[in-house]
């Protein structure tokens, strides 16, 4: 049984209405209850997969998704800090915009993902096959999430997938155009495609407890 | 009973009056693709006046087209306040690193002025050529990023939300200094020989905020924009979602309002009667797979929705169509506005 599960409502409508100090009565009292990796597993994830559910159904809107993210993000990083031996970060997972310089996409994965107790690298926006190969290499990413808001960036990750075809890298890739176009993730060669931050934690989650 | 065969302005000025003109009006959106028509690259196109104004020639006749649109590409705007466009050969051209790099930087910041704002100006001597051709026969759309709008390409979209959330009031003085400039810009086009202005406005789409946030803010500053836009406008909300908001978005003074591929068109259709005209929707995403009878099959299903009783423009569902989708697609979507779109819709074969 979830011992938060009295606070989720609560926490979940402090983030939507981005009511501050609500959220951090709440979370003060969640951190008495839990271990710092509950809270953010049973408390703080649960909330935003249901914020990125709720996204998904048009009922929330991507303001409220986002400042929901980044406050999650700034909350765990006090319990969890960076690089806490609690955290979840191998094997090494890496989030880059490919190809556009729109970074919202990415920042709201990026904030879900480390306020759920994961740890991952940020390669940067704008990045080109090139640069993605290069990053990849030189930190031995695992699993390499990718955001594009634009069609011709999104089109361009198969060149990359190519290239890193037969390697042990696998590639999520998410935003507008997957979003819309259902077959594209498959069309550009990714392992897997999240249209939302609560697709996000739940593809990242199973592949963690997969290559452990 | 048949109507009279219209010119494109008769036809769209009917439609905006909520009655059935002869046919459906076409708004097809097509930027770049008057590059291909030229034979020169994306880059070389957007350049020069001339190659756009030639290029939206060529668009008009070969697709039958019932506007000219006068819209270059978004981060123009941009490149007025002095920030970087990055160009590319296979989409629009995007905007670089955004300028502002320090929300206090926003105290300081004015409005560019328009007769010293050098990349605006082959916009203006496109429509001013284009004027010249077209006379009053086709209506010429002119381009806005709304004041609420333009701040994703000046901060970032993520210190953007942060500044509306966080800094009230460097947010108000942001949207001063761009309300200033939108107006200007608008009416500069206006004054240059455009018919109507498109009012960009994604972020006040409830796909972006909520619905308190957008009477909070984009609403009111939709108004007073619009209020001090001396022509029609048109709002866009560029794929994101509005069918909660079309009350509201109609009392912001606006004329028609540019709708989602992923909203029902009939409820939209429904909650628009009479107070705005819809322009929309088909998706721009999926449409490069399309074949020729999936792009008429959908043309006529929209109609069949939306056309009856006029105060319906077909359109995409972004305002800006895709590079990678081919002609014979766009070829195939003009043939069945001409087919399934003449009035009265219903009794067409």
């Amino acid at each position: 049984m979830n011992k938060f599960r009295f606070l989720i409502d609560g926490f979940e409508r402090a983030l939507l209405t981005v009511d501050r100090s609500a959220v951090d009565e709440i979370f003060a009292k969640s951190i008495e209850l839990g271990s710092s990796i509950q809270v953010a597993g049973e408390l703080v994830t649960q909330a935003l997969e249901r914020i990125g559910n709720a996204w998904e159904s048009g009922n929330v809107s991507l303001s409220q998704v986002y400042m929901a993210g980044i406050i999650c993000e700034e909350l765990i990083d006090k319990i969890l800090p960076p690089m806490s031996s609690e955290r979840k970060g191998k094997p090494t997972m890496a989030i880059a915009v490919f190809e556009d310089f729109h970074i919202l996409g990415k920042r709201i994965i990026y904030s879900s993902l480390r306020a759920g107790g994961f740890e991952l690298l940020d390669l940067g926006n704008g990045l080109t096959t090139e640069d993605v190969i290069k990053k990849v290499e030189e930190n031995n990413v695992k699993i390499l999430l990718l955001s594009v808001l634009m069609l011709p960036s999104a089109l361009k990750i198969k060149k990359l997938t190519e290239h890193l075809a037969g390697t042990d890298v696998k590639v999520i890739v998410g935003g507008a155009p997957f979003r819309i176009d259902s077959e594209l993730w498959i069309e550009v060669g990714a392992y897997a495609m999240g249209k939302n931050s609560a697709d996000a934690l739940e593809i990242v989650t199973k592949l963690m407890g997969e290559t452990v | 009973m048949k109507t009279a065969k219209m010119t494109s302005m008769e036809r769209v000025l009917t439609t905006l009056s909520h009655k059935e003109p002869d046919r459906v009006p076409l708004f097809l959106l097509a930027t770049m693709h008057g590059a291909n028509e030229l034979g020169i690259s994306i880059t070389e196109y957007f350049s020069k006046a001339e190659n756009v104004a030639e290029g939206q020639l060529r668009i008009l006749k070969k697709y039958r087209n019932d506007c000219i649109y006068s819209f270059f590409y978004a981060p123009l705007e941009i490149e007025a306040f002095g920030g970087k466009v990055i160009f590319s050969e296979d989409g629009p051209p995007n905007t670089g690193l955004p300028f502002i790099k320090n929300l206090e930087d926003i105290s300081t910041l004015l409005p560019p002025k328009i007769r010293s704002a050098k990349p605006l100006h082959k916009v203006l001597k496109a429509i001013q050529i284009l004027k010249e051709s077209v006379k009053s026969d086709v209506p010429i759309i002119g381009v806005v990023m709304s004041p609420f709008s333009l701040p994703v390409m000046q901060l970032g979209f993520d210190k953007y939300l942060e500044l509306m959330y966080y800094r009230e009031d460097l947010f108000n003085r942001l949207m001063q200094v761009n309300e200033e400039f939108c107006v200007d810009w608008a009416n500069a086009q206006l004054e240059a020989g455009a018919t109507a202005i498109c009012y960009f406005d994604p972020v006040s789409s409830s796909s972006i905020i909520p619905k308190e946030k957008y009477l909070e803010t984009g609403f009111q500053i939709a108004k007073r924009t619009i209020a001090r836009i001396k022509g029609p406008t048109a709002t866009h909300f560029a794929s994101g979602n509005s069918l909660q908001l079309i009350d509201d978005v109609s009392k912001t003074g606006t004329a028609v309002i540019g709708v989602s591929a992923a909203e029902d068109i009939s409820l939209i259709k429904g909650a628009c009667k009479n107070k705005l005209t819809v322009l929309g929707n088909l998706d721009g995403i999926t449409m490069r797979r399309w074949t020729p009878e999936q792009a008429a099959e959908n043309v006529k299903n929209i109609i069949e929705k939306a056309a009856p009783g006029g105060g319906f423009i077909l359109s995409d569902n972004h305002g800006e169509i895709p590079i990678q989708v081919p002609d014979e697609v766009l070829l195939a979507i003009s043939e069945a506005v001409h087919t399934y779109g003449r009035y009265p819709i219903g009794s067409n074969p």
